[in-house]
């Protein structure tokens, strides 16, 4: 229930809506939690629809690297 | 090539450390994760048995749909039963059973209308498009999944809808881990907290307890990094809030998010909690002024006396008193396919984890 993924943000649409890109997964994101609010590029947390808080995009690469490891890591241990 | 942070070198490594500051410690700790996010990730990378003998991890009850007393699983049904309804609510909740056994596919097999979504604002639109039908929307979560409720909340309001109603069953996370800790059910040396609350809360709500706290990420590399930082607190005698989360939380959390709640919601009372039972001033209602979409306020249900199943000991698992191994229905009776108790359900239910992952055997 409180997963959150980084994801970074492509278009930012009217209504405080953005389109994000989510480890390669396109979908809709509501900006309505964040003041001040983010900027094309920039990384954020995605929770159920909503971008709960800007990441640096060091520290977001750093979790997507941890994610996708994560996949690797699976695969590894046949899980 | 950087180094893989899951990777089982590193995961060895960190194990190693644990273990030498254990044997320093000169005894095994007991260590809680409230968040199911956590126990998932425990059971999924085998964390559990790698550090077996030397670390017991207690399950807290931070997993929304688990602690959804049996009366208000039996709320949502009866809800969702009013005709001429869409009952909407986050996906797993729908497969928890009710009182009599029944869920909320279930009923939606029966021809009730009952969605689950992604996202609440998809109720905003459901209400837009189907305005001859009143939708419910049944909000679940801790602070992570609270403020989206808010905003809901507001846009209903900016758009004068007549048809759209929340029921909000939102917890919070101080009540129950002071519960944990006061009742004295499970001995606990140090707290691994929830990543993702923390990043609404921020990290200072925590400075009332008197013990170990490290606010966690969810990955191997992430709860080993948090355990590390517990033992060095147990080792020089420390009992503070640390942060091995930094990529995400900070000091004061997200306080757009705080200001959102505060102005939609405000504390109820009492609120029964599953395993726990009343818990006062731990949940939040629809305040006065967002009254006219209070789903409890709004519709008149008789709700029959709410009852467990005899064999589910869910309530125990919550609190932490019992793993789900002890449970006579578990694995045979009980499973993710044909759940008896709301643990087996979510994925961050300690029985489902245990189910899903109880054959993982990770660098023995």
């Amino acid at each position: 229930m409180c997963l959150a993924i980084p994801s970074k943000i492509v278009e930012i649409l009217d209504n405080n809506i953005a389109i994000v890109d989510t480890m390669g997964v396109r979908r809709k994101a509501s900006l309505e939690l964040l003041n001040p609010k983010p900027s094309v590029g920039d990384y954020v947390l995605l929770h159920v629809g909503f971008a709960i808080e800007v990441l640096s995009e060091e520290d977001a690469l750093e979790s997507l690297k941890l994610f996708e490891e994560a996949l690797d890591y699976e695969n590894e241990f046949e899980l | 090539m950087k180094t893989n942070l899951n990777s089982k070198e590193v995961i060895l490594k960190a194990k190693n450390k644990i273990i030498q500051k254990i044997e320093k410690l000169g005894k095994p700790i007991k260590v809680m994760e409230f968040c199911g996010g956590h126990t998932h990730a425990i059971m999924r990378y085998g964390i559990d048995k790698l550090l077996k003998g030397y670390i017991e991890f207690i399950h807290g009850p931070g997993c929304p749909v688990c602690v959804a007393s049996m009366d208000r699983i039996d709320l949502a049904i009866e809800l969702a039963k009013i005709p001429n309804t869409i009952f909407t609510t986050y996906g797993d909740l729908l497969r928890v059973p009710g009182s009599y056994r029944k869920s909320l596919l279930d009923i939606r097999a029966l021809g009730c209308d009952v969605r689950s979504l992604y996202s609440c604002l998809e109720a905003f639109d459901i209400a837009l498009q189907n305005p001859n039908k009143n939708v419910v929307f049944f909000a679940i979560g801790f602070e992570t999944t609270t403020p989206p409720t808010s905003v809901l909340l507001k846009k209903a309001k900016e758009h004068k809808l007549k048809n759209l109603f929340v029921v909000s069953n939102h917890v919070m996370t101080l009540p129950a881990i002071r519960y944990i800790l006061n009742s004295g059910i499970s001995h606990i040396d140090g707290i691994i907290g929830p990543g993702h609350v923390s990043v609404i809360t921020g990290m200072k709500i925590y400075e009332e307890f008197d013990i170990p706290i490290v606010i966690s990420g969810f990955e191997a590399f992430d709860i080993l990094k948090a355990i590390n930082m517990l033992l060095d607190q147990r080792i020089k005698g420390e009992r503070k809030v640390e942060n091995a989360y930094t990529r995400a939380v900070t000091e004061e959390g997200n306080k757009e998010a705080q200001k959102l709640i505060e102005e939609t919601l405000d504390i109820r009372e009492d609120f029964n909690w599953r395993g726990i039972g009343n818990l006062p001033k731990s949940a939040l209602k629809i305040n006065d002024d967002y009254e006219m979409f209070d789903a409890e306020k709004v519709f008149d249900v008789k709700l029959p006396a709410s009852k467990e199943h005899p064999l589910c000991i869910c309530p125990k698992v919550i609190t932490g008193v019992s793993k789900p191994i002890d449970c006579k229905l578990f694995g045979n009776i009980c499973t993710p396919e044909n759940p008896i108790g709301s643990c087996m359900v979510s994925s961050e239910g300690a029985c489902a984890a245990y189910y899903k992952y109880q054959e993982v055997e990770l660098c023995m």
